[in-house]
C-alpha cells in the first residue's frame, strides 16, 4: 500500500514538475514578444554561449570525427566498404555527433553556470531586488537566456559539423591513406542540405534545453548554497537527458524514412 | 474636514487583518499596522517571527491568504497590475545583504531603477548615481567599482543610495545593520535617518539590534507568533511594560518567549 501511495506521490510529483517547467517556458518565452527588449543581456548570454563555448565544442567535434574515422574503418575493412567511411563520418558527425555532443558539452558549461548564476541571485535576494525596482526577473534574467541558447547552439553545430567532417577527412588521409581528392568528393555529393538543416533544427531545440533547464533550477532553488549546488546537478543533469531523450524524439521524426 | 485634513489622516500605509502561511505554518495571524506619513516604524521581532513576510508581502513579493495592504488609501488587491506597480514603485527597500547585483558596477547598481523604468539616459544616470552615492557618504569614484570590492558597510551604503534613487517617498529597510560592527551600524542608522528625515521619507525597518531600532524609530511594533504583540513609541522600547517586549528587547534567556518555545 506505502509502495502504490508512494509511486502515485512520486508520478504527481513529476507531473507537477514537468508543468512547472513548461509554463515557466512558456512565460519566458512569451517575454521575448512583448518589450522592453533587453538587447544587451541577450547579447552578453550569446556571445557567453556561442563564443565562449567554442573551444571544447571545436575539440570535442574534431576528436568525434576522428574516432568515427578509425572505428569504421576497423569494421568496414572487414567487407571491403572502406570506401563508405566519408559518408558513414559525415552522417555520423551531422545528424549525430554534433548537435547532441555539443548540446550536452554545453549542458555541462552553460547550464550549470546560468544555474549557479541565478540560483545565487535567488538566495542572495538579488531577484527580489530586481522586483522592487520595477523589472520583471522573467524579462530579464530569463528571456534573454533562452533566446540565447535557441540561437547560439545552432551556430556552434555549424562549426562543429565541419570540424568533425575535417577530424574524420585529417585520418583518413593521413593515417588510412585515403586520397584527399576522392575522400572529399565522396563527403560533398554525400552532403544533403535536409541533413544540415534538421542538425540545426535539433541543435535548436537542445540549445533551448540548456537554457530553460539551467534558468529553471536557478530561479527556483532554495537553501542556501547547498540549495545552489542541487540546481547546477539537477540543471545539468536534466538537460542532458533530455536532449538525449529529445534527439531519439526527433530522429524519429525527421531522419527514420 | 478639508481635503488636507482627511489627506494627513490616511495614513502612508494601512494593513488591516494581513494572513500568510506557508503550509501548515501560520507566518503571519491577522496583522494590523498603521505607518504614518513622514515617521519610521520599526518592527521588532525574533527569528521566524514573520518580519520579513510582513515587509514582502506589503511589496508584492509574497501574495499574502488573507487582508488588505493600502498605500495612500488605496487598496493593492483592487488596483490593476500597472497601477499596482506604479504605487509600489515608489517604494525603495535596503536588503539584508543589500542585494546588489554582481554582474553591474555600483553605478549602475544605484541607478537600476531609474535605467529599467526609461526615466533617464545611461550617462544621465551615471551622474545621478554619483550624486546619490554622495548622500549616503561614498565617493561617486566607487561607483566604477564592482560590488565584489566593497567592504560589508560600503554594499549597505550603496544599497540605501539604491533605494532612495527612486525618490524616497516610502522606504523599507531589512535588519540594515546585520553583519555590521558596532560603529559602522551606528553610521548606517545615521545615514537612515539622514536620509529619511531629508527626504521626508515614511519609513519601515525590521529588526533585531534594539539600538539600531531606537536610532532609526519613531513608533515600534514587535511581532511574536506572526501576531503585533505590542505597539508603542520606539523610546519605549526599552520600557515596554510588555512581558514580551521587555523579554525580547533586554534578552533575557527567561521569559514568556522561552517558555512558549519549551511547550
Amino acid at each position: 500500500m506505502n509502495f502504490v501511495g508512494a509511486t502515485g506521490r512520486a508520478v504527481l510529483a513529476g507531473l507537477a514538475g514537468t508543468g512547472s517547467i513548461v509554463l515557466f517556458g512558456a512565460s519566458g518565452l512569451s517575454h521575448l514578444l512583448r518589450p522592453p527588449f533587453y538587447g544587451r543581456l541577450f547579447w552578453r548570454s550569446f556571445v557567453d554561449f556561442a563564443y565562449f563555448s567554442l573551444p571544447v565544442v571545436a575539440l570535442t567535434a574534431v576528436f568525434s570525427g576522428m574516432v568515427i574515422a578509425l572505428q569504421s574503418y576497423t569494421g568496414f575493412s572487414r567487407y571491403g566498404a572502406t570506401s563508405a567511411i566519408a559518408n558513414i563520418v559525415l552522417i555520423s558527425v551531422v545528424r549525430e555527433l554534433a548537435p547532441v555532443l555539443a548540446g550536452l558539452m554545453v549542458a555541462g558549461r552553460m547550464g550549470a553556470a546560468m544555474a549557479a548564476e541565478l540560483g545565487t541571485m535567488r538566495v542572495t535576494d538579488q531577484i527580489d531586488a530586481l522586483r522592487t525596482l520595477g523589472t520583471d526577473p522573467m524579462k530579464y534574467l530569463v528571456a534573454p537566456r533562452l533566446l540565447a541558447g535557441l540561437l547560439a547552439l545552432p551556430l556552434l553545430v555549424l562549426v562543429a559539423d565541419v570540424l568533425g567532417v575535417a577530424g574524420g577527412f585529417l585520418i583518413a588521409t593521413a593515417k588510412l591513406g585515403f586520397n584527399p581528392g576522392t575522400y572529399l568528393t565522396n563527403t560533398v555529393n554525400f552532403l544533403a542540405v535536409s541533413d544540415v538543416s534538421l542538425s540545426l533544427a535539433k541543435a535548436a531545440v537542445f540549445g533551448l534545453i540548456v537554457s530553460l533547464m539551467g534558468c529553471y533550477h536557478g530561479y527556483t532553488s532554495r537553501g542556501g548554497a547547498q540549495g545552489v549546488g542541487a540546481a547546477t546537478t539537477s540543471a545539468v543533469v536534466s538537460a542532458s537527458i533530455l536532449i538525449l531523450a529529445f534527439d531519439y524524439v526527433l530522429t524519429e521524426l525527421f531522419f527514420s524514412r | 474636514m478639508s481635503g488636507a485634513q482627511a489627506s494627513a489622516e490616511v495614513p502612508k500605509i494601512r494593513i488591516r487583518g494581513l494572513h500568510k502561511s506557508f503550509g501548515d505554518k501560520v507566518v503571519l495571524d491577522g496583522i494590523d499596522l498603521d505607518v504614518a506619513a513622514g515617521t519610521s516604524t520599526v518592527v521588532i521581532g525574533g527569528s521566524g517571527s514573520g518580519k520579513s513576510v510582513l515587509l514582502k508581502c506589503i511589496l508584492g513579493l509574497v501574495e499574502p491568504d488573507a487582508g488588505t495592504i493600502e498605500i495612500d488609501g488605496q487598496d493593492l488587491a483592487r488596483l490593476g497590475h500597472r497601477a499596482r506597480e506604479t504605487v509600489r514603485a515608489q517604494i525603495g527597500m535596503l536588503f539584508q545583504n543589500a542585494a546588489l547585483f554582481d554582474s553591474l558596477p555600483v553605478w549602475e547598481n544605484v541607478a537600476f531603477g531609474l535605467l529599467a523604468q526609461g526615466r533617464t539616459t545611461r550617462a544621465q544616470a551615471r551622474v545621478r548615481a554619483g550624486e546619490l552615492l554622495a548622500q549616503v557618504g561614498l565617493d561617486p569614484s566607487v561607483g566604477e567599482l564592482s560590488p565584489a570590492e566593497l567592504s560589508g558597510g560600503m554594499q549597505k551604503r550603496v544599497g540605501l543610495a539604491r533605494a532612495i534613487a527612486a525618490g524616497g517617498r516610502i522606504l523599507f529597510f531589512d535588519e540594515p545593520t546585520t553583519g555590521l560592527d558596532p560603529i559602522m551600524g551606528a553610521v548606517i542608522d545615521g545615514l537612515i535617518v539622514d536620509c529619511v528625515r531629508r527626504l521626508g521619507s515614511t519609513a519601515v525597518a525590521i529588526t533585531h539590534d534594539m539600538a539600531s531600532a531606537v536610532r532609526i524609530g519613531d513608533q515600534a511594533a514587535m511581532l511574536f507568533r506572526g501576531r503585533l504583540v505590542w505597539q508603542g513609541a520606539a523610546s519605549h522600547l526599552l520600557d515596554s511594560g510588555n512581558a514580551l517586549v521587555d523579554q525580547f528587547t533586554h534578552g533575557r534567556r527567561e521569559g514568556p518567549i522561552q517558555m512558549e518555545l519549551r511547550k
